[in-house]
């Protein structure tokens, strides 16, 4: 009792000296918190930018300096010239893309049939199916590579967009999606004599949006930043993708930092600019399954 | 139902049989053939494949012999895995309770209407879409022992200069450090977002009847996040267990082995000493790690369930 009382008399005081405190600065004093947490994840991205654009010269100096004294492209044109990042750059694109659209219309289709159609087998197929979602990439890395070898596809793009090409997380994420949509959405076309092909592109998908979009944020992320995969599956320099080209880039010119950065600028940047562009998207897609349990 | 009435509607009579075998609507197998050859084909199939790998002596190349348990009994007494199993447990017991614990902070400090906080929830999450390669080069740059900045940083401050991803004492706890700045912004958002699904009248009631903000936090915020944290110590385990693009980029297991990871190792044994058999071995002890963490994170989803 005593100590209850005991705050309740300190509370208003206290209260009110911060209020008096928060009323002298210009904004809220959650600023004084918030901007220091902030610039904690945003200097090192700070730093990768204001580096590439430095000369390796500016970089070695000390004490070091933190604005580039001209805007230097040396590590740009570095990695240009000297390395083959446009045609890793080309090689990451073709392969995030194909996977992409194929995620987009393999997921629509197997989705859409287990949300709507009724077939024998339908039932054991997607448990499957749903099994294989947290099986381990370590579990299947190995066979995997002797699948791949057995199609002669290892050291081609190929063996990097085979198995991107359709994911059990999209199929199961869409089926959920059809699943929520009213059957009568379809009844109409049904009776007209629409095919369930042309009833899925022309009513379910364009009604899909969101939820095409988040199979499409995140076959994107995952696959253009993988490592792991290339690096078993490619060995020739040409057909590396940015990830690999820059691990391995940065492997053999320790010192040229300032190329490093570009390199390394040049592989964030789709990435990032993708996620400024959609972020809502971006969260939405990351969170959904998390919140929903 | 409306999905098989047209087609047996309009089938003509000599496709039923086919239709009574595949069920009601048999064209639905070329709607999911794509996805069950491909997802089945390399995922299910490898996974069986990895088992019976693990069983024998192979290099992927001449053909393989059996040797039964023998992987698994090398696996128990190489002091090469132990050590790997040792680092990964090291960090993923620092990674995992820090970043939740972080992440939690971060999200109830973001949780308000301020100027500029979309910003401010923006920078704490863009490390999170980066790619493991891209934060290893940029870290290894920052913590470059003559170049990095850090080193100038702690200089100017007068700590002195540190060994980082040379020091075989630091270099670990230097990839935890990583990881959660990389890491957090994936907890701070998911707990955003549970956040914001809390009624705000639950929170309103509980200060009408005289709750102090402590008191509502720790009655009404705190267990209404349980699920949710339960979700992301499982997630972050995950992560934490199957660590290994970062650590090839920035430190490749060294400096003297301080950072060889279980994956590390897997990838090792398998695809530079080839010896794939003793790798799949491996990867099943890791997945039997893994299907630990996922089994009480599922019983303890279930009890809820009940509960509720």
């Amino acid at each position: 009792m005593t100590a209850a009382g005991a705050t309740a008399l300190e509370r208003p005081a206290r209260g009110a000296r911060a209020r008096e405190l928060a009323g002298r600065l210009p904004f809220s004093p959650w600023h004084l918190v918030l901007a220091p947490a902030a610039l904690v994840f945003a200097i090192p991205l700070a730093w990768l930018l204001l580096s590439s654009f430095m000369s390796n010269a500016q970089i070695n100096r000390f004490p070091p300096t933190i604005i580039p004294d001209a805007l230097h492209l040396d590590g740009y044109r570095y990695v240009v010239e000297n390395a083959l990042f446009p045609r890793w750059f080309v090689n990451s694109v073709v392969v995030s893309g194909v996977a992409v659209a194929s995620n987009l219309v393999f997921c629509s289709l197997a989705g859409y049939a287990f949300a709507r159609l009724r077939f024998r087998g339908s039932r054991v197929v997607l448990v499957l199916l749903l099994a294989t979602l947290v099986v381990p990439f370590q579990l299947t890395m190995i066979p995997t590579f002797l699948v791949m070898k057995q199609l002669g596809l290892i050291d081609t793009l190929g063996a990097l967009i085979v198995p991107a090409l359709v994911t059990p997380f999209g199929v199961f994420l869409l089926r959920q999606f059809f699943l929520s949509l009213p059957r009568e959405l379809e009844e109409a076309a049904w009776i007209d004599g629409c095919s369930r092909l042309k009833i899925l592109w022309t009513i379910i998908l364009p009604l899909a949006r969101p939820a095409l979009a988040t199979v499409a944020v995140l076959t994107f992320l995952t696959v253009w930043n993988d490592l792991t995969w290339p690096l078993i599956a490619i060995n020739s320099d040409h057909t590396y993708t940015l990830q690999l080209g820059l691990a391995t880039f940065q492997g053999t010119h320790r010192t040229e930092w300032s190329a490093v950065m570009a390199g390394n600028l040049i592989t964030v940047l789709p990435v990032l600019l993708a996620f400024l562009a959609a972020q809502r998207t971006f969260i939405r897609s990351l969170t959904s399954s998390a919140v929903k349990g | 139902m409306a999905a098989g009435a047209p087609s047996s509607g309009a089938a003509p009579a000599r496709a039923r049989p086919l239709e009574r075998l595949l069920g009601e609507t048999p064209s639905a197998w070329l709607f999911i053939a794509p996805a069950v050859v491909i997802i089945l084909g390399l995922s299910l199939v490898p996974m069986l494949w990895s088992l019976l790998l693990s069983f024998k002596a192979s290099d992927l190349v001449t053909p393989s012999r059996w040797v039964g348990l023998d992987n698994y009994a090398a696996l128990a007494e190489d002091p090469q895995f132990g050590a790997a199993v040792r680092h990964t447990l090291i960090y993923a017991a620092l990674f995992v309770p820090l970043s939740i614990a972080g992440g939690l902070a971060l999200a109830l400090l973001l949780n308000r209407r301020v100027r500029f906080i979309g910003l401010y929830r923006t920078l704490v999450f863009v490390p999170f879409v980066i790619s493991a390669a891209a934060q290893g080069v940029l870290f290894s740059f920052i913590f470059d022992a003559q170049f990095g900045v850090a080193n100038a940083v702690l200089d100017a401050v007068g700590i002195g200069r540190q060994g980082f991803f040379q020091d075989p004492g630091q270099a670990l706890y230097l990839l935890v450090l990583i990881g959660l700045w990389a890491g957090i912004g994936f907890c701070v958002i998911v707990y955003l977002a549970a956040l914001q699904d809390i009624p705000a009248d639950l929170v309103e009631a509980a200060s009408i009847d005289g709750a102090r903000h402590w008191g509502t936090f720790r009655h009404i915020v705190l267990p209404s996040l349980a699920p949710v944290t339960v979700f992301l110590l499982v997630w972050q385990t995950f992560q934490a267990l199957q660590l290994f693009d970062l650590v090839y980029v920035s430190t490749k297991g060294g400096p003297l082995q301080s950072t060889t990871v279980i994956v590390y190792f897997v990838y090792d044994q398998a695809f530079q000493l080839f010896n794939a058999g003793y790798g799949a071995a491996g990867a099943y002890a890791l997945a039997l790690g893994l299907l630990v963490v996922g089994v009480l994170g599922g019983l303890y989803r279930r009890r809820r369930e009940r509960v509720a």
